[in-house]
């Protein structure tokens, strides 16, 4: 095809022609990529501003009016969304540390090929990812054996063993030479000191990767909330959104009869959930900027070996 | 237990060159792998407890559930649940939305990644691929509350974007979350916008990996981008995106929760095209308190989703084994 087109034009034309696609390709990106950050900014502006001028103007992609009043109400007038941040920060926290390290030490274990139980355990593992009780089952163990309803570790324990993260992290400890592992055990190293001194270390990348996904389950969780918890008090950040948004009531409500009096204040409850919105993508997002490169190689690494 | 033990036993072989005494037989192989045992014995007691124990627990679509009798005291019923559920029409509802949702984002999300990728990798290596790829890849972090929180802002009637963007245009105002029939576009857009930046990663991958030497050979032979894009790049990604069409397979069966729950503000009015397995599980049990219902959906859809893991992987199996789960 490309022989049958004329040499001559080859020079002026194929720059000029190379330029547009260039441009319409950056285009395309450039779009998309706007596309993907106007829903941030739409909720940002509709948080800076006064709930009146959401009404007037609607969501907009910058505030008409500007107003902090929102953050403002949130830092004073209500424990209720701040005990929900910590619900979720304490959740997050907990959970992602023992879940990282039962999962990892677990990982390192199988990744041992002196350790003879290793494929059935491998097995049990996958199994796991396969097939499942569905959800009635758990639900009656959790709440009718368990006791866990309304408790703050249903929200921690039923999320910490991922059979397929446990699967990856054993893959990136596989990487670590043969060779090394065994200089340290003839060394007099045991296996604990081994795993903690030199086979973490070594596999910092995948460990963090795996680590930060853990986090952002912990801190996105919905469901578990949805299923299990009832008091106010142990709402998760995700769940206190839901709730708010179902409701814009809710807040007023719920607030006062928390401080049990009446509130004189009428909160401006539009751009207040919208402020908690932003709250809740904080963290993430910046969280983010710190990692996103490490990250993307991260999710290559893995997702090449698959 | 073979070679290993005797290996760290010198001193007492010679004496009984024979078997060793079991207690001593177990110490041995305690010390090889007593370590090991205990660093995963936290798991695999997570997993007995939070998988396995609830695996048995299918039993329950075959009883007639009620808390004061437990599992065991309550009555057995046979398949009298199922015969219930696909009785009525909202076995084929949600079994209905749960698949061709699962293919319409399957097609579309790979499409979409596809694209970006093939842009993306135009541009490898520049700032601006930095921007584009930072914005694309955010989305995917946002849980599904935060994106129907975004969702919301868009459509809600009075003050959404949507239609006061309409309005400018002297639409009158379109009541999104009672309008069932838009839904199935929506739910499109937010998979895309949520997930293609992730999705891409896995194809702009493969072809960093697609050596330069057959780009030169062909830019030599005078192809254009096109050419090389549909001559080289495309051919070389047809394995992967094979097996990621198959693997998918395996979750045909599957609904993702938030997308299908959070995002319609779980909407009465909009279930002809938002109920989905997932969805309904968790109705039937929490709100509709129709447990031997909900368990018996959920018997439905592991069991399914088994045999799908089971023959997509065995697909996989035959193509490209590197890549197969088992």
């Amino acid at each position: 095809m490309a022989t049958a087109l004329p040499r001559a034009r080859s020079g002026r034309y194929y720059v000029v022609m190379g330029f547009l696609g260039r441009l319409l390709l950056n285009l395309v990106l450039l779009s998309f990529s706007l596309a993907c950050l106007v829903p941030f900014l739409v909720v940002i502006s509709a948080s800076l501003t006064t709930e009146e001028a959401l009404g007037k103007y609607g969501y907009t992609l910058f505030p008409k009016e500007f107003s902090l009043r929102a953050y403002q109400m949130i830092f004073t007038q209500s424990n209720l969304i701040l005990r929900s941040y910590g619900v979720s920060a304490l959740v997050t926290v907990v959970g992602s540390s023992l879940s990282m390290l039962i999962m990892s030490l677990m990982a390192y274990a199988l990744s041992r090929r002196t350790f003879k139980l290793r494929q059935g355990i491998a097995f049990y593992i996958f199994f796991t990812m396969l097939f499942s009780g569905g959800l009635v089952p758990s639900y009656i163990l959790i709440t009718q054996y368990l006791h866990l309803k309304d408790t703050i570790w249903v929200l921690i324990l039923p999320g910490l063993v991922s059979g397929w993260y446990v699967l990856v992290l054993r893959t990136f400890f596989q990487d670590i030479p043969e060779e090394l592992l065994d200089a340290a055990k003839i060394d007099g190293a045991g296996e604990w000191r081994i795993f903690f001194q030199i086979a973490v270390p070594l596999s910092t990348p995948g460990l963090a990767t795996i680590a930060l996904f853990t986090m952002l389950g912990y801190w996105n969780d919905f469901y578990t909330a949805l299923l299990y918890i009832e008091k106010r008090e142990l709402y998760p950040i995700q769940y206190m959104l839901w709730v708010i948004l179902q409701s814009a009531e809710w807040l007023q409500k719920a607030q006062q009869e928390q401080t049990g009096m009446a509130m004189r204040i009428e909160l401006p409850v539009l751009p207040m959930r919208m402020a908690m919105a932003v709250l809740a993508i904080g963290p993430i997002a910046f969280g983010y900027l710190f990692v996103q490169k490490y990250f993307i190689r991260g999710i290559r690494l893995g997702s090449l070996k698959g | 237990m073979s070679a290993d033990p005797e290996v760290g036993s010198t001193s007492v072989s010679l004496a009984r060159p024979l078997a060793l005494p079991r207690r001593r037989k177990l110490q041995v192989w305690l010390r090889d792998n007593g370590a090991p045992l205990l660093m995963s014995l936290p798991g695999i007691l997570h997993l007995l407890v939070f998988a396995y124990i609830p695996m048995f627990g299918i039993i329950i679509a075959f009883k007639e559930y009620r808390y004061d009798q437990g599992i065991f005291g309550s009555k057995w019923v046979g398949f009298y649940n199922f015969k219930f559920l696909f009785s009525s029409a909202v076995a084929a509802r949600i079994t209905r939305n749960t698949v061709a949702y699962h293919f319409l984002f399957m097609i579309t999300g790979m499409l979409a990644s596809l694209i970006i990728a093939l842009l993306m990798n135009e541009v490898q290596g520049t700032l601006r691929a930095r921007f584009y790829q930072s914005a694309m890849f955010l989305p995917y972090f946002i849980s599904y509350i935060i994106v129907t929180y975004f969702v919301f802002s868009f459509l809600t009637i009075d003050n959404g974007i949507v239609n006061r963007l309409l309005a400018k245009f002297g639409v009158q105002p379109i009541s999104w979350y009672s309008k069932p029939q838009y839904w199935p576009a929506i739910l499109t857009i937010v998979t895309i916008w949520k997930g293609t930046g992730y999705g891409s990663i896995l194809y702009l991958a493969v072809m960093l990996g697609i050596s330069p030497e057959y780009y030169e050979a062909a830019k030599i032979d005078g192809a254009n981008k096109w050419q090389q894009i549909w001559h080289i790049t495309l051919p070389m990604l047809v394995p992967i995106i094979v097996i990621q069409v198959l693997l998918s397979m395996g979750s045909m069966f599957r609904a993702n929760f938030g997308l299908f729950y959070n995002v319609p503000m779980d909407r009465g009015a909009l279930y002809p095209t938002t109920d989905v397995i997932d969805t309904f599980v968790y109705r039937a049990l929490l709100r509709m308190g129709d447990m031997g219902m909900s368990a018996a959906v959920g018997v439905y859809q592991s069991v399914v989703g088994f045999v799908l893991v089971l023959l997509s992987n065995w697909a996989v199996r035959r193509i490209d084994p590197e890549r197969a789960l088992f």
